[in-house]
């Protein structure tokens, strides 16, 4: 230390400051990456913002997310586009951080001046985003499972018509683990807002059907170590419900099968648990014979039908649920199909609404279109399958899967009904002023 | 469960958890010790040597042949961090900081660029379950605790018996007498930055059958390694692995009697501690 050490901060500073100057008069420079606003005739591509995880926690969807996107971009465009106009992505990543997905959206909407924005999933990014889509005034589309939207916590220009949310899919699976697993649960989910609605609705809807709720097990949302936590689910537990999400999910899983054995309960999971994981990883043996909820059925089999090929495809993903390229890169299977039905939504809403450009009147008239639309049948446009859509609550609503493991694959053991999925509506979103 | 098992289980989950700990730290210890830097890209070397041990053992087949790959390879990257870096700025203290921020978020976007972001598991070279009458318990982490304290005797051994720890030992004590001794002390820093990646690779390499490796594991790695190495005394080896002992366990055991978050807390806090009544940890030298 002493006199060197000074010297040597006093010419980081000033290295510094030249560093500085430099970087402000770099952004001072046209942003070779911005629209040129001339080109904007009517003919013009239609340029959507995708909000991405690219890094962070949420990087392995946001993978998948990114090239099921594309996937569907390019078959849209080569059957001639939106409204007759190109589709143009403009992807931007939020490092799956709720600060950052604010500042995306702020970017891709005054900047990059895209016409919506889509595809964020996180609940945490969604809820730190959804406010300023709201104040800057663009609809905001997102594809992300939580029950925000629905609850009405959010604003008028968000929605999230490609992807059921928590509280439906767990209204439509609980009966059916209730009648068929046990009546007693506990219940291991991670501690934020995605977790929390499962914590809530699984509870509601069990108690209320004669289920009885022997312990939750909230985990921090970036524990790497699960052992731990096992010791609190009480003995009497008939059936044990979990749904974990992040990098921590195989060594979750892996734990749980460790500690339990033999001696394990009915097991119920959300398929979260393992997205973007191979089912045949190693210790993962004891998930024989336990149950998934599944969107979409990771596995082809004999009865797939032929749109739903059709879509694996076009977006490169094999039998098992896998890259075509590499079979250890596993997908999201049961979240990334809500990107691609999320874009059929947008060109439905633009082509019916005559959305032009950005602006109060087009966006005025592409949001109420798109409260006004009922439903989407099923086919290449929503492989999923069909999807009763209610305006008020800017929410799809859809079929579920159950699957059981069966020799490492998912084989579906029953599928729910839509009605299944319904509950009373808390939120009426038209009546906000847009 | 009963509290006797409950309490087992704790001990369990704490021991493995210290031993791992103490090997991951030493190398942050090891380095701040000798060449007094910080070394921020500590947990970068963890996360690598998980990483290289995927990809040795995807590639090879072999789990050992990945174990013996990833503090070699990691290494490597140290020293030319060390040579390309650190010798440039004159291991001076702030400086060093900034570079090795530097060098970690460069390491970590490279693995994303090329790994990927995914969270790829390697099967354990050993596996087996343990099951106790209340619970069943992963084999494989006893293995891991196992070598983990076999390793940490070898780096005791190579400290105090060798000359190259001598070495190491001199320079850590007064840079400038080695100097005079004839100790070649930029060949030492070198050797300990190199050393010091190596070790924390090998925490990665047998930690990655039971977490997985994923590019950013590093960053756990990386806080609780200054957590220990605050409490037990900057560059104190012993206090290092004393205070691995006594966090792991403490970690442990009130997380699983309690919760996890309790657990953080308290070790938080018995650093605040340490820090406000004996500021140069537990068995820190007296005012370096």
């Amino acid at each position: 230390m002493g006199h060197d050490a000074e010297r040597a901060v006093g010419i980081s500073r000033r290295r510094f400051l030249a560093a500085g100057a430099v970087l402000t008069a770099g952004a001072a420079l046209p942003d070779p990456t911005a629209p040129r606003a001339l080109a904007q005739t009517g003919s013009s591509p239609l340029r959507l913002g995708f909000q991405v995880h690219r890094t962070g926690i949420g990087a392995v969807y946001g993978r998948w997310y990114e090239r099921t996107t594309m996937a569907a971009v390019k078959l849209i465009n080569e059957k001639g586009g939106i409204a007759g106009r190109q589709v143009e992505i403009v992807a931007e990543d939020d490092g799956t951080d709720p600060k950052r997905g604010a500042e995306v959206v702020e970017k891709l909407a005054t900047r990059h001046k895209v016409d919506l924005i889509f595809g964020t999933l996180f609940s945490h990014v969604v809820i730190g985003s959804a406010p300023r889509a709201g104040e800057l005034k663009v609809p905001y589309l997102v594809v992300s499972e939580g029950y925000h939207v629905a609850s009405g916590k959010l604003n008028r220009y968000v929605f999230q018509p490609g992807i059921t949310d928590v509280r439906a899919q767990v209204t439509a699976v609980a009966p059916w683990i209730l009648k068929n697993l046990g009546k007693k649960a506990t219940l291991i989910f991670p501690d934020y807002a995605f977790g929390h609605d499962h914590r809530d609705f699984f509870s509601r809807v069990a108690t209320a059907q004669g289920g009885t709720i022997r312990a939750l097990v909230p985990i921090p949302p970036t524990e790497t170590s699960f052992t731990k936590y096992f010791p609190r689910v009480p003995a009497d537990t008939e059936v044990l419900y979990h749904v974990m999400v992040g990098p921590g999910v195989l060594t979750f899983v892996k734990e749980m099968g460790e500690h339990f054995g033999t001696r394990r309960p009915q097991i119920f999971g959300f398929i979260d648990s393992l997205e973007g994981v191979d089912l045949a990883s190693p210790g993962l043996d004891f998930l024989e014979g336990t149950y998934f909820w599944e969107a979409f059925p990771r596995y082809a089999g004999p009865n797939t039908p032929t749109h739903v090929r059709t879509y694996r495809e076009r977006v490169g993903v094999n039998e098992a649920g896998a890259s075509l390229n590499d079979p250890k890169d596993v997908s999201t299977f049961s979240h990334m199909f809500g990107c691609w039905e999320t874009l059929y939504v947008i060109k439905q809403a633009v082509e019916k609404s005559g959305y032009k450009k950005p602006g109060p009147a087009d966006y005025k008239a592409l949001i109420e279109t798109l409260e006004g639309i009922q439903s989407f049948g099923e086919g290449l446009e929503h492989p999923q399958g069909p999807k009763r859509f209610v305006g008020s609550l800017h929410q799809v609503f859809g079929q579920q899967v159950i699957s059981r493991v069966q020799k490492r694959r998912l084989e579906v053991v029953h599928r729910t009904a839509i009605e299944d999925s319904m509950y009373p509506p808390e939120a009426d979103y038209t009546k906000q002023p847009l | 469960m009963d509290f006797g098992p409950h309490l087992f289980l704790a001990l369990l989950e704490g021991l493995v958890g210290a031993f791992v700990l103490a090997l991951t730290a030493l190398g942050l210890s090891l380095v701040f010790g000798v060449m007094r830097i910080v070394n921020v890209a500590h947990g970068a070397f963890f996360m690598l040597g998980a990483v290289v041990t995927w990809w040795v053992s995807t590639a090879t087949g072999s789990f050992l042949a990945a174990l013996l790959a990833a503090p070699v390879v990691v290494g490597a990257v140290a020293i030319l961090a060390d040579r390309l870096v650190l010798r440039r700025i004159g291991y001076e203290p702030e400086s060093t900081i900034v570079a090795t921020i530097g060098l970690l978020y460069i390491l970590e976007q490279v693995v994303l660029m090329t790994y990927g972001p995914y969270a790829r598991p390697v099967a354990a070279p050993i596996y087996f379950r343990i099951d106790f009458p209340w619970f069943g318990y992963s084999g494989y982490k006893l293995v891991v605790a196992a070598v983990a304290g076999l390793l940490l005797v070898l780096a005791w051994l190579v400290l105090s018996r060798t000359t190259l720890g001598l070495y190491l030992r001199a320079t850590q004590q007064d840079r400038e007498m080695a100097q005079t001794f004839a100790v070649p002390v930029e060949r030492v820093y070198t050797l300990a930055f190199g050393v010091g990646g190596g070790l924390t690779a090998l925490a990665g390499a047998l930690i990655v059958p039971v977490q997985q490796a994923h590019y950013l594991m590093g960053l756990d790695a990386l806080l609780m390694s200054f957590v220990v190495v605050i409490l037990g005394g900057l560059g104190s080896l012993r206090g290092t692995v004393v205070a691995a002992l006594v966090v792991g366990l403490s970690d442990g055991v009130i997380s699983v009697l309690f919760s996890p978050t309790l657990a953080k807390i308290v070790a938080t806090l018995l650093v605040a501690l340490v820090l406000a009544v004996r500021g140069r940890g537990l068995f820190g030298e007296e005012a370096a």
